[in-house]
């Protein structure tokens, strides 16, 4: 037992960090928003944990870590003010566009090596770290559902014009869940900063938040640990379908691609609810034959 | 000056038709396709293996803006007809595009790996045409031509034939479309076509033009795009031409008076900009309100 979890460290680290990022993307989904700026703000992230690690060595981690939490989520308030504005579609296209001015200010600026990014960052994430984190952004998810708060977010995916007339701040719920997915993004950056050694631009590009909204999509946005189920399965299933996609003539790469927008469609179509909509489907089914 | 407007206009005219497929979607379903730039991909791909095969060029091409619509059709039916009359089904219609982008991309890279594939040499004659003091190559010239003929073609399709009505009164509202006796699934399956030929002649202009294609070269153009139909106003096919020479224009004067490294911040500059000012763009209709 000890073995596999050795040989599988680093996929277990990546099962969490991606699932962070996952329920980074659900925090603005949860009251209806699709904000797609969350690998700008991971990247945010990754570079502010990192300057800190490299440029002023005698930080302790934790309060690098805080730092990459916290940079993002102070720039999701004036983003998040005038953005929040824009529904559907909209605020969509322009969070995507915030996330590729991140990126190009990242591939433009001498100080963190342009497009070549900062290397040999310590290795300071261990897996516990990641696991505490992760259940720390599960809690406080989690603490939301029928909260006075959990209720003001439902009513404002349902119907935002409703949920203003009842007298619900949304202006204010929306922006609070998007600064809280900023923070989780930042955090899951500089993680992943300090577990990879390093931070590019590339890493961060629009590909990044598609597979954030996929893993999120498929494993449900209706329950809080959807996302990470989401995740866990998604970062999991091509290692353990690798050989097959070998023997099947196909690259790792394109094989992963594929399996990510088939199982992606699969879900939207057949199961809007997610992966975690599972179990209920088969106890209904169960009890209609009976 | 001219030189540099020229330029502008080569690329602005790629945008612009990469963008009228784009919009066209957009203002039938409400939803934003955005597996339009995996189409674009694997259209350009599509040529280049025909050319590859020995087809001529003059053949390669409509044959690829063929199969481009067909994969059009193919993906309105697999990603969009299914979710048709879901409540959510404008964010729901935006992930599964993206799911059939990515299944789009990893056929291009299974097919022709992650390297920059190129046309052999020869394939368009090498020849400079000088116009008043500034000079542009034939393909140049061609592309340039194509694209404003292709969107005339479609701008007269939707203004004068009964198809064109047809996908107009569906973008109208598909109830009173189906109510007069349109066949509102046919007529989306048709715009779908439309769009994605469109995409995809891009992509095959796009390909010659810059002669270098891989399984990611519809990336960039893709959010340029957006930033066109943001812009012109989503779902208005004027808007979109005119949008996408602007944004050409506006990209080869940025890169001469601040430098290259801003020629991809430019366009989401004027994409947030847009958005945050006047959301329905220049030619959008004002949005009506969601209840």
């Amino acid at each position: 037992m000890t073995d596999l979890f050795l040989a599988y460290e680093s996929l277990f680290a990546f099962v969490g960090i991606n699932g962070l990022l996952a329920l980074s993307v659900y925090a603005t989904l949860c009251c209806g928003q699709l904000s797609l700026a969350n690998a700008g703000f991971m990247a945010i992230g990754a570079y502010t944990g990192a300057l800190i690690t490299l440029r002023a060595p005698g930080v302790p981690f934790i309060a690098a870590l805080a730092a990459s939490a916290l940079a993002p989520a102070l720039i999701a308030v004036p983003l998040g003010l005038p953005v929040l504005r824009l529904r559907g579609v909209f605020l969509a296209i322009a969070t995507v566009g915030f996330g590729e001015v991140v990126r190009l200010f990242f591939v433009n600026w001498d100080y963190t090596n342009g497009a070549l990014g900062l290397v040999a960052i310590p290795q300071r994430t261990h897996l516990w770290t990641i696991a505490l984190a992760l259940a720390l952004a599960l809690y406080v998810l989690g603490r939301l559902r029928g909260s006075r708060t959990g209720y003001a977010l439902e009513a404002i995916r349902e119907d935002e014009t409703a949920a203003r007339t009842m007298g619900i701040y949304t202006t204010g719920h929306k922006l609070a869940m998007l600064v809280l997915g900023a923070a989780l993004a930042g955090l899951a950056g500089g993680l992943e900063a300090h577990h990879t050694f390093m931070v590019a631009p590339g890493g961060f590009a629009f590909g990044r938040v598609v597979d954030m909204l996929v893993q999120a999509v498929v494993g449900g946005t209706a329950a809080f640990y959807g996302p990470v189920v989401g995740a866990a399965f998604l970062t999991v299933l091509p290692e353990v379908l690798r050989e097959a996609g070998a023997r099947l003539g196909l690259a790792p790469g394109p094989f992963r691609l594929f399996l990510n927008g088939a199982i992606l469609l699969a879900v939207i179509l057949y199961l809007p609810n997610g992966l975690v909509s599972l179990p209920a489907r088969f106890r209904r089914r169960a009890r209609g034959m009976a | 000056m001219g030189q540099q407007a020229l330029n502008g206009v080569f690329v602005g005219s790629i945008y612009a038709l990469f963008a009228v497929g784009y919009t066209l979607v957009f203002g039938v379903l409400d939803i934003l396709n955005l597996a339009h730039a995996a189409v674009f991909t694997l259209a350009a791909f599509i040529a280049l293996a025909l050319v590859d095969a020995h087809l001529p060029l003059w053949l390669a091409l409509p044959l690829a803006v063929a199969a481009a619509g067909l994969i059009g059709i193919v993906l309105e039916r697999l990603a969009f007809r299914p979710l048709r009359g879901r409540a959510d089904s404008n964010i729901s219609g935006l992930i599964s595009s993206l799911a059939m982008a990515t299944v789009f991309e990893a056929i291009a890279l299974q097919i022709f790996g992650p390297d920059i594939s190129r046309f052999p040499q020869g394939t368009f004659p090498d020849r400079m045409i000088r116009i008043g003091g500034a000079s542009a190559s034939l393909l140049q010239l061609c592309i340039v031509g194509t694209s404003v003929v292709l969107m005339a073609v479609l701008t007269l399709l939707l203004a004068r034939t009964r198809l064109g009505r047809q996908i107009r009164a569906v973008a109208e509202s598909p109830r009173a479309a189906r109510i007069l006796g349109v066949n509102v699934d046919r007529a989306i399956a048709m715009a779908f076509f439309l769009s994605s030929a469109l995409g995809g002649a891009a992509g095959v202009l796009f390909g010659l033009a810059f002669n270098s294609i891989s399984p990611d070269v519809g990336r960039s153009v893709e959010l340029k795009g957006l930033a066109v139909i943001i812009l012109g106003g989503m779902g208005s096919v004027p808007g979109a031409v005119v949008a996408g020479f602007a944004l050409g224009l506006i990209e080869v004067f940025t890169v001469a008076h601040l430098g290259s490294s801003f020629r991809d911040a430019v366009s989401f500059a004027v994409l947030f900009l847009v958005l945050i000012a006047r959301p329905r763009g220049l030619f959008g209709r004002a949005a009506a309100r969601e209840a």
